[in-house]
């Protein structure tokens, strides 16, 4: 009778936390699979909460599983760097090497990031802001990355925030961009004159990146360095093998330890907490600034320029590749059916990319 | 809530995006010159 009784021994230990988190990793499933929602992280984020939110759960603790892949990869974060070298091998840069000028678009759109540090810091102490406002890199390595070297308490929300607002792109950036630019300026067109790249410039791309990032914040020099390397082993043509199996089992493997494991952070004494919804809130600000600040950048140069630019494709510097340079190349060709951004908003949103790695550099220079 | 942390801060919201157009400007101006010295290479 009382190994029957021992049977239900977890059942007293549930809490009405537990629940909510099992509703909230429920929640992320859903969106998951069924709205398409960066599946990749949101499925293993989603199952992970429920994994970690039973009563005396042993996937983590001393011996559990979740916690010594935290140990191993999270806490060091070894796995989002290795994720950059799928992340930098899957990236083609010829776009925005045919017009490097696109790049300061992408720097641009960090403004997000800066402006959601002041006011994260009315609320948080500076290391957490930081860490909250990293999540207008909209680059979920970047994000991890910092949110650990600075120590932030917060990382499972910071996580939940930054992947759900990268995907959510399309539904946070087309109101703010058609707020901020009249009709006609969204109908500017700017046509495509394709300069043919030499594979040279290419190779020697990521190697300039690295070494002026490098030079200028030597903290980011793990980010920058193992994107760019990925990079390297894309575009030097003699490692075909390598760059496949970077872009997609080394990315896939990555993804999937990363993705449950991040679940550490969402046990329900860390994650539910009234601190949870104000990041919510300040991530989705990041985000919003940032798209304002690339379009409202693109507005400036245009009092100046004698060509325009249609100053939608500024906010395509948030770093979320490819999505934000779709959106605005479909904002495009909604107001003129002749009218295609897209190798434009393409080059910009990949400058992104690096803009933002380079941002997440300066915070941990400014605040480790 | 610390409204004055807000104004405290924008210190590096100044410093953080000169830094960052900095950076990208010489990554550009580097760029540019290295499409130049190898332009009509073969792709």
């Amino acid at each position: 009778m009382k190994e029957l009784l021992e049977l239900f021994s977890s059942f007293g230990h549930i809490t009405f936390g537990h629940v909510i988190m099992w509703l909230i990793g429920g929640i992320l499933i859903y969106l998951a699979i069924k709205k398409d929602m960066e599946p990749t992280l949101l499925l293993p984020m989603g199952f992970g909460a429920i994994l970690v939110n039973l009563p005396f759960s042993g996937a983590i603790g001393a011996e559990g599983p979740l916690t010594t892949l935290f140990n191993a990869g999270i806490s060091n974060e070894l796995f989002p760097l290795i994720l950059f070298i799928g992340i930098g091998a899957m990236i083609d840069f010829g776009p925005l090497l045919s017009n490097p000028k696109l790049m300061i678009f992408g720097a641009a759109a960090q403004f997000g990031i800066f402006f959601t540090l002041c006011l994260a810091s009315m609320f948080f102490d500076i290391n957490d802001a930081a860490s909250i406002a990293i999540i207008g890199a909209a680059d979920g390595p970047t994000a991890i990355s910092v949110a650990i070297k600075l120590g932030s308490q917060y990382l499972g929300a910071i996580m939940v925030a930054a992947y759900s607002y990268m995907a959510l792109v399309p539904i946070i950036q087309p109101p703010v961009i058609k707020l901020l630019t009249t009709k006609k300026e969204r109908m500017i067109r700017m046509p495509y004159e394709g300069k043919s790249v030499s594979k040279t410039t290419k190779i020697l791309f990521p190697i300039i990146i690295t070494v002026i990032a490098g030079l200028f914040s030597p903290e980011s020099v793990a980010l920058v360095g193992f994107l760019m390397f990925g990079n390297l082993i894309r575009e030097c043509g003699v490692l075909d093998s390598l760059s496949e199996t970077a872009q997609k089992v080394l990315a896939n493997l990555i993804t999937i330890f990363l993705g449950i494991t991040i679940a550490c952070q969402m046990e329900a004494e860390k994650f539910l907490q009234k601190e949870t919804l104000l990041i919510l809130g300040l991530g989705l600000f990041a985000f919003i600034f940032d798209t304002a600040g690339g379009v409202l950048f693109a507005k400036l140069i245009n009092l100046f320029s004698k060509k325009k630019i249609n100053p939608m494709i500024g906010a395509a510097g948030i770093s979320a590749f490819p999505m934000s340079g779709r959106v605005v190349h479909k904002m495009g060709i909604k107001e003129d059916p002749q009218n295609f951004l897209l190798m434009h908003s393409i080059g910009v949103n990949v400058s992104g990319q690096i803009a933002s790695v380079i941002a997440g550099g300066l915070i941990l220079k400014f605040f480790m | 809530m610390n409204a004055y942390a807000f104004i405290e801060n924008l210190k590096y919201m100044g410093v953080g995006m000169l830094g960052i157009f900095l950076v990208i400007g010489m990554i550009v101006l580097c760029t540019m010159l290295i499409n130049r010295l190898f332009s009509g290479k073969t792709k």
